[in-house]
């Protein structure tokens, strides 16, 4: 029987077979079209859709995300070609002869009229009681095309009940118009595979297996489903209200840390382009709101390169040196709380290969209301602890039960960037315009090592920056130009890297110098490194594992759930686009590129902490209370 | 479901997958299989077979839940589909439908208490110019009156 | 159980024929020629889409792809159609004669037939069937001493889907997925099953093969009309003394039909099935032909004694349910024009509003994805406007 491995999703929801040539000089390789009486020369296999793009002719889509496959169900493209009695799905038509398109008949637009009629006729809700108001792709149809009546009127009463039992994300399916970029993103972008379409004809709906909540099911609560739906039928699940209270309670001390890639996307709320950080004033942004303390979340990233690189240390030796059979290498991080669901549920077998240290945000999450409530007097019980992520797994992730180290719960909330944005809106508040102001002590400003953990391949260079130094005694400028890894930069799917470490040795610096009783074993060694973003690519990589591949052979390897990393996290304005997510690293790598401080084992901040706190040093007792965690072995049955 | 039913679910879908291969476009033929076998495709059958077939548990719900004739939720151990298309319509579906559900004591779309017989409408079976017909299980009846139609229920073992 | 062989009568389909006759005349002739005689034939597939069969065939064929495929589509669903199944259960040979055919001048060794959950009682003995033509050295390995042919069958159930007789949804569901619709182009002669070349025909389209290299394109020519060559299996049923398979030649009379069928008092004939159109007295005269009333069997009658906006009523509900839900305008068109329906049927309905639906109706045919959506609207909008007097005005309508 023949099959066809090579891709997963039906051929309804395939990327065109039509191959584009490479050569476009070549006869065939373009070919001319005429779009509204204007000719227009388009390579071969180019969608009507593209090529009127190129023609600058706007054409309204809905299924149509630049991330996915083609789906061609939505039909609000459609377009007359000359010839054909049927109207055509642009996104969906490789040119391949000299066809005639006109985009703007009576025909067409009674048509795309036509379609956005049926939609709200189904759509569920009004628009001003809705999250995504003024950002909504259908309400915008809706205004283009001048719907002043529901010509098909209106349902009154929701279809289906909203699925609020999932920490990150909440599913309100009355609210779909089953454009299925959800379905394409969970199965084919991310292969999780937690949604699909259910049922036939009208009773047809996006769900989920059995139909179980969100909470039951193997969800990774990525929320790459989020970014791409058109409506609001699906959301993050939003705490501002309850950190609005937090914040209007004298009795509370409300701290927020920041993560790197919000900042490097903010600005995109505020109608900026995308790829301006707003870091600085972001911070005093937060503290008219009335935040107590902004913490930058890049002092645990720092904290995290240097427990993960010891850990990964100890693991080499005891692998390496002492045989130790029980030791799992390659080492996988563990920043990501997406992945570290993911590998919980599709490769339980693998979790000894997860650093068993913490996120940065839930290690800043004990530090706060131990460490700092300590140093400043504060009761920690009176601390309210919130944490501004591009991601909506981190709101899953600080409600897992084991994340209670300091005593309390450590991180009280997760917030997206959105509904951070949606705060300071609240608050009458024009980011752009804010001043600049720093963080705020004990922690400080952080590295620019810990600013990259933003993009994919950013904690694979800040660790390489550290390790490299720590071992070899060399600085990583000359190694590096500049420090710039650029092996691991940039959106490939999957980045290997080999680093030979050389002859030449050490000193190693104290705060390691301990953990292994000599180091020339590491003499004339290869570090072997890989990467990968999104976790369909992550499953390439455990499959390769798993068979013994190229990848089982590697010391250490980063994983992050979301296509990009955190900057395309699921937390992250809406649209989120390749363009955009380039942008966003930019951003990134020019604050890094700006700092002077730019790796994590230069931090005052961290030297310090390890001097006052942390005093046995990374890896130790203290530090494996409070900065380390445990996983769960949770596989795909769910019955 | 007990272990020991699971074990034999699985038993039975792994000799299915031998039969059809491993492959995703064997999925309907297991499906089918099962569903002749169970009267319905459990929830653990369902993952086993999405496990065997190397895709996800959704996917295979999800086709599930495409086919009017493949189910989750269990049936009566004979099935009986009543054609609804226009052709029987105007030759008197009605009166036989209210036959069967008198006959049985059931509507449309439920399950006897014995687990004996499920009654459900159908679209149309290709027997227009016999109509008004029916499937029970497998095998289809035609030229149905409402006395014949019970009678025909009543034999069925 | 109707498995009764009856005897039938008919100038092309229904005409004398021995198993394995047609696979030997076409292991005679060249790739090259059997396409040429099928293009002489000038035969248009018989599931209602009307596509030339030579044409089809002609580009797999050229295509240089290492596996091809031959899809039976026996998934017949359209109400009011069962002339696959009458073939399938009394001319077996017609059809796998045609695939093998097929098979030889595509170059495809594999031929799959996708049947209908509903007639699950018909697997078993086209099983056996196989069988015996496997034994006769008519499938296996060089078929018919024919080095290097090498060609067999298997049949492959549906599920109750009326969707997946659109021959793409077809391929998905053989592919293992729920039956929806493929974006096209590309075409299944291009990326068909499992991404391969395929030709797709209806069973009556492959039943025809064999008769055509027999006899030749000329003879096949020669019956119906210049541009609906040969004759075609009517699926007659409704209101009238023999419902019933009757093979009859392209461009037969409406009027003539009712004349043969025995119906009388006959108010409307529905052509093409539930996808089709409907037709008032006034149009009895017309002929059946792709240029005129196109169907792919389905006759169905309806006396003075029905109801038209009930058997609509049908029609529509039969559409919300078997649409697959995938493209916009059918999966809600389709519901809008129910709930018009229930409205008229109600006499709670403005005309400006059914007027709106019509228009509706119009936008489906042009813009859903597949030819269900595309098709669903039409007896909707041939039965409000070639009954609108029955319908609204209550003029010589019956509210039974």
């Amino acid at each position: 029987m023949d099959s066809r491995k090579d891709y997963r999703a039906p051929l309804s929801q395939q990327p065109l077979t039509i191959e584009k040539p490479t050569d476009l000089t070549a006869i065939g390789g373009t070919i001319t079209v005429e779009i509204n009486e204007k000719k227009v020369v388009v390579p071969l296999g180019t969608t009507i859709l593209d090529a009127c793009k190129q023609a600058g002719i706007s054409i309204p889509t809905l299924c149509h995300h630049e991330d996915l496959c083609i789906a061609g169900v939505c039909r609000i493209c459609v377009v007359e070609v000359e010839g054909m009695r049927t109207l055509q799905a642009s996104c969906a038509f490789p040119i391949t002869a000299p066809i005639k398109i006109k985009t703007s008949t009576s025909m067409v637009r009674k048509a795309r009229r036509h379609i956005i009629d049926l939609m709200l006729s189904e759509h569920y809700g009004e628009c001003y009681s809705c999250v995504r108001n003024g950002n909504c792709e259908l309400q915008n149809l809706a205004k283009e095309y001048g719907v002043d009546d529901y010509t098909f009127g209106h349902v009154d009463k929701p279809r289906y009940e909203i699925d609020r039992s999932s920490y990150s994300v909440i599913r309100d399916m009355s609210k779909c118009i089953l454009c299925k970029r959800c379905v394409r993103t969970c199965i084919d972008l991310q292969e999780v595979g937690v949604l699909e379409s259910i049922g036939r004809g009208d009773a047809t709906h996006i769900s989920t297996f059995l139909e179980k909540p969100l909470s039951d099911v193997i969800c990774i609560n990525c929320g790459q489903c989020i970014n791409r739906c058109p409506t609001a039928a699906l959301r993050a699940n939003d705490p501002s209200d309850e950190i609005w209270r937090a914040i209007d309670d004298p009795n509370k001390h409300v701290v927020i840390q920041t993560a790197p890639s919000p900042r490097a996307a903010i600005c995109e709320e505020f109608g900026m382009e995308a790829g301006t950080s707003l870091t600085q004033e972001l911070n005093t942004a937060l503290k008219r709101i009335g935040f107590d303390k902004v913490f930058d979340t890049n002092f645990t990233a720092d904290l995290t390169i240097i427990e993960e690189g010891t850990e990964l240390i100890i693991r080499l030796y005891k692998a390496l040196v002492g045989k130790d059979a029980s030791v799992s290498l390659p080492q996988f991080t563990s920043c990501s709380p997406g992945w570290v669901k993911y590998l919980e549920h599709y490769y339980p077998e693998y979790l000894d290969n997860l650093s068993s240290a913490k996120s940065p945000q839930q290690m800043f999450g004990s530090l706060i209301k131990t460490f700092y409530a300590q140093k400043n007097g504060v009761n920690p019980e009176d601390i309210v602890s919130v944490a501004l992520m591009p991601c909506s797994a981190k709101k899953f992730e600080c409600n897992r039960p084991e994340m209670a180290d300091s005593g309390y719960k450590d991180v009280d909330y997760g917030l997206t960037t959105r509904e951070m944005a949606k705060m300071i809106k609240e608050a009458g508040i024009n980011l752009p315009e804010m001043p600049k102001s720093h963080f705020d002590d004990p922690f400080g400003d952080a590295s620019g090592a810990g600013l990259i953990f933003g993009a994919t391949g950013g904690v694979m260079e800040a660790a390489i920056r550290t390790i490299v130094e720590f071992i070899t005694g060399s600085k990583a400028e000359d190694i590096f130009a500049n420090a710039n890894v650029v092996d691991v930069r940039g959106f490939d799917g999957i980045k290997y890297m080999e680093i030979p470490l050389g002859d030449t040795f050490g000193p190693v610096p104290g705060l390691i110098a301990h953990l292994v009783p000599n180091w020339e074993w590491l003499k004339g060694a290869t570090l072997k490194v890989a990467v990968a973003h999104g976790t369909a690519n992550a499953k390439k990589v455990m499959d390769d594992i798993k068979a013994g591949g190229k990848f089982s052979e590697c010391h250490f390897i980063e994983f992050m759930a979301c296509p990009g990393g955190c900057l395309g996290g699921g937390g992250q304005p809406i649209p989120t686009t390749p363009e955009i997510r380039k942008k966003r690293a930019q951003a990134i790598y020019a604050e890094d590129e700006s700092l002077e401080l730019r790796k994590s084992h230069e931090n005052p901040n961290i030297t310090k902490i390890y001097e006052e706190f942390l005093t046995e040093g990374p890896c130790s007792h203290l530090s494996h209370k409070l900065l380390h965690t445990n996983y769960v072995k949770r596989g795909k049955y769910i019955i | 479901m007990l272990i020991l039913e699971k074990n034999a679910m699985t038993e039975e879908i792994e000799k299915l997958v031998e039969k059809y291969g491993p492959e995703r476009s064997s999925l309907l033929p297991i499906l089918q299989d099962i569903q002749r076998d169970h009267k319905s495709i459990p929830d653990f059958a369902q993952q086993e077979v999405a496990r065997l077939l190397d895709i996800h548990p959704v996917e295979v719900f999800s086709v599930i839940s495409f086919y009017s004739f493949l189910n989750t939720e269990a049936k009566g151990k004979f099935i009986v589909r009543l054609c609804q298309t226009i052709t029987c319509d105007i030759k008197g579906k009605e009166r036989i439908a209210q036959a069967i559900e008198r006959e049985l004591g059931i509507t449309f779309g439920e399950t006897t208490k014995d687990n004996k017989y499920t009654l459900e409408y159908a679209n149309c079976l290709g027997m227009c110019d016999q109509g008004p017909a029916m499937l029970i299980n497998d095998v289809v009846y035609a030229n149905l009156t409402p006395e014949k139609a019970v009678k025909i229920l009543k034999g069925v073992k | 159980m109707i498995m009764e062989k009856t005897k039938r009568e008919g100038s092309v389909i229904f005409s004398e024929y021995k198993r394995g006759e047609g696979i030997k005349a076409a292991l005679l002739k060249k790739r090259e020629d059997i396409l040429l005689e099928l293009r002489e034939s000038k035969i248009k597939g018989r599931g209602g889409a009307g596509f030339p069969t030579a044409t089809k065939w002609m580009v797999v064929a050229a295509s240089t792809a290492e596996i091809k495929y031959v899809i039976c589509n026996a998934d017949e669903g359209e109400p009011g159609t069962f002339k696959d199944r009458v073939l399938l259960v009394d001319y077996p040979e017609l059809v796998f004669d045609g695939m093998v055919i097929a098979g030889y001048t595509i170059g495809a060794s594999r031929g799959i037939v996708y049947l209908r959950g509903e007639y699950e009682y018909v697997r078993k003995p086209l099983e056996d069937y196989l069988e015996s033509m496997r034994k006769d050295n008519l499938l296996g390995k060089n078929i018919l001493g024919k080095e290097g042919f090498d060609f067999d069958i298997t049949i492959r159930m549906g599920s109750g889907a009326y969707i997946c007789g659109e021959e793409t949804a077809l391929i998905e569901s053989l592919e293992g997925n729920r039956g929806e619709a493929r974006n096209k182009p590309p075409y299944p002669v291009n990326t068909g099953f499992f991404g391969r070349p395929t030709v797709v025909n209806n069973v009556e389209t492959l039943a025809a093969v064999s008769h055509i290299i027999i006899k030749g394109g000329d003879w096949f020519r020669q019956h119906g009309t210049d541009k609906s060559t040969g004759s075609k299996l009517f699926s007659i049923s409704g209101d009238c003394e023999n419902p019933g398979v009757y093979e009859l030649p392209w461009g037969t009379k409406l009027s003539e039909i009712l004349t043969l069928v025995g119906a009388r008092n006959t108010k409307a004939i529905q052509v093409g099935g539930a996808s089709g159109i409907c037709l008032n007295k006034s149009q009895f005269d017309r002929t059946l032909a792709y240029e005129d009333a196109a169907t792919g069997g389905s006759i169905m009658i309806f006396n003075e004694s029905r109801n038209m906006i009930h058997i609509l009523n049908n029609f529509m509900e039969f559409f919300v349910e078997e649409s697959c839900g995938q493209c916009t305008p059918c999966r809600i068109g389709n519901v809008k024009l129910l709930e018009g329906v229930k409205m008229i049927e109600s006499g709670e309905y403005t005309f400006d509003y059914i007027n709106k639906l019509i228009d509706l109706g119009r936008t489906m045919q042009v813009a859903s994805k597949c030819g269900l959506g595309q098709s669903s609207p039409n007896s909707f909008i041939s039965i409000l406007e070639n009954f609108k007097d029955e319908i609204f005005n209550g003029d010589g309508g019956c509210n039974g």
